[in-house]
């Protein structure tokens, strides 16, 4: 393994893939996660606006999305990358599954968030007059915020897990690099090197993670 | 009474549905709440009182009958328009149920943002409410700073943002101790007192009904037990739960001795006046205390006697004639009482 300019830049552009692949389909994820963890709760039996039938569903849909191992997920999807991004190899296609199979794992941290909310709180939002959306903008979503938060550093780092797969389909960051070097070409000294940086990038999210949401939190001091 | 029921229940009924089958919370209620008093719902744990409370503003939705406020039918409303009415009552809860993540001031300010008031205007009424409350140098901590007494004055100003005509409290004070209980009971009677807010407290201590209330419902396993003004019910309670939760210690036969006994009520008209000195005078016959309590209602001295009669039928009715004469209610404990 040499360590000229040629291997710094690699890395530098499996950084900047890795960086964006995540924080793309991390925010689609949440763009679509979000939804859905809110309809899980507030449709629930005991919920604000209860639909039973609509929340089953919804949960059924969600375990069963969850339970496809992501790498049969990829293949699965990627041809649906080749419709909506034009192609199914790269980084910009693998967005598309990594998407699919984080919003569900979205939906379930969002939900689990939602339900730490004491049922007095929004009892007495309802003693006051609120409506259905006034509870989810100004009750369920602040009052969720730390927790969110955190829910958000563990989808993150896991959507980062899963984007290091890609490598396997023509996709890069720096798991491709770990994959394609170490794996394929036998040269563990730079797979080692890519994976330092992945739970380099890890550690970051989590500490952002959970400094942001101890800072938001108003229960502690 | 003259004033107007803001409030009226009728056969009003709350079934729940659960696995084990139906259970009925509420059964019949009927009661008329009027303008400007403060009053009173007690009752054990499990009678139905929690449920009775959120059936008034709809947060629980009665299966029979109706709630009217101000003549209007809860029932015959829109969501909107019920959602509207709630407005006009407030709540208080044993938990405080504040924000966590919002300040004392954006706590109040809550639900006059519900109702669309401008910033500046709700945070005006919401800094005038602290002042009400006592919280004015609070306004920017946040609920985890504060005490369980600090977080119920929070929550009261909360539930007056919106000038609503009642306040409803569900065990508003259940959750502090003694000290802070008082307070916050002065406070709401000064609410009462000078906002003319009509206050309904849920409770089930004794001590909170005797401390604030006009008048006062008894309600057990479902149903209203009986209603009246606190002093009548205090001093004459007549259901058997009535009788349990006034008289206490004082509804069982102290077991002592073969002897009768009798229970003596003061209303508070002899609370000057010696009574069991005049009648040992009287009568020429020792007699027994077994069991006295007083209470301070309305500014009346309320209490129980237990005694026993002298051992000769003839002593014992030489007292009872004596108590009949100068007309002390009083009344034989037997047994099985209750």
């Amino acid at each position: 393994m040499t360590f000229d300019a040629t291997t710094i830049s690699m890395l530098k552009t499996g950084i900047w893939e890795t960086f964006y692949m995540v924080a793309l389909s991390s925010f689609l994820a949440y763009l679509i996660g979000l939804p859905l963890g809110i309809i899980l709760v507030v449709t629930d039996n005991d919920g604000i606006y209860p639909i039973p039938w609509l929340q089953k569903i919804l949960g059924l849909a969600i375990n069963l999305m969850r339970s496809v191992p992501f790498l049969i997920l990829l293949f699965i999807v990627l041809p649906l990358s080749k419709i909506i991004i034009g192609t199914r190899i790269g980084s910009p296609a693998i967005i598309i599954p990594l998407t699919i199979a984080a919003a569900p794992y979205v939906a379930r941290v969002v939900e689990s968030s939602f339900r730490e909310i004491d049922a007095g709180v929004i009892e007495a939002a309802k003693s006051m007059g609120a409506s259905v959306w006034q509870i989810i903008w100004k009750v369920l979503l602040p009052e969720s915020k730390p927790s969110l938060l955190l829910g958000a550093a563990l989808a993150v780092t896991t959507i980062l897990s899963y984007s290091a797969m890609a490598g396997f389909t023509g996709g890069g960051g720096l798991g491709a690099i770990a994959i394609n070097y170490g794996y394929y070409r036998y040269e563990p000294g730079l797979m080692w090197i890519a994976v330092i940086l992945l739970v380099v990038m890890v550690q970051i999210i989590q500490e952002i993670g959970n400094r942001w949401s101890k800072k938001s939190d108003k229960r502690i001091r | 009474m003259v004033e107007k029921p803001i409030i009226q229940i009728q056969n009003l009924g709350k079934t729940f549905k659960t696995a084990a089958g139906d259970v009925k919370a509420l059964d019949n209620i009927n009661l008329d709440i009027c303008q400007g008093e403060i009053f009173g719902i007690i009752g054990l744990s499990g009678a139905g009182k929690s449920t009775l409370v959120r059936c008034i503003n709809y947060l629980e939705v009665p299966t029979e009958g109706d709630v009217f406020f101000e003549g209007e039918s809860l029932a015959g409303m829109t969501g909107a328009r019920q959602r509207k009415t709630r407005q006009s009552m407030g709540m208080i809860f044993q938990q405080f149920n504040l924000l966590a993540q919002r300040n004392v001031i954006r706590n109040v300010c809550f639900p006059l943002e519900l109702a669309g008031v401008p910033k500046k205007e709700a945070r005006e009424r919401a800094m005038e409410l602290l002042k009400t409350v006592g919280l004015e140098d609070k306004a920017k901590s946040y609920p985890a700073q504060l005490s369980g007494g600090q977080k119920q004055r929070v929550a009261i100003a909360r539930a007056l943002a919106t000038r609503p005509k009642v306040i409803l409290c569900d065990e508003a004070t259940s959750a502090l101790d003694p000290n802070t209980t008082k307070s916050i009971l002065s406070l709401l009677k000064e609410i009462n007192r000078t906002m003319g807010v009509t206050v309904i407290v849920i409770t089930h201590e004794m001590a909170v009904i005797e401390a604030i209330c006009d008048r006062v419902a008894i309600i057990d396993s479902s149903h209203i037990a009986e209603v009246g003004t606190v002093s009548e019910i205090f001093s004459e309670p007549k259901s058997r739960i009535g009788r349990q939760l006034i008289l206490g210690d004082a509804v069982e036969r102290v077991d002592f001795g073969n002897a009768r006994q009798i229970r003596i009520t003061f209303d508070g008209r002899e609370s000057t006046e010696p009574v069991i000195s005049n009648l040992v005078l009287a009568c020429k016959v020792p007699i027994n205390i077994m069991y006295a309590a007083t209470r301070d209602i309305g500014g009346k001295a309320m209490g129980q006697m237990i005694v026993q009669l002298p051992e000769g039928e003839a002593d014992a009715a030489r007292v009872i004639h004596y108590l009949q004469t100068v007309k002390i209610p009083f009344e034989e404990v037997t047994e099985h009482d209750l």
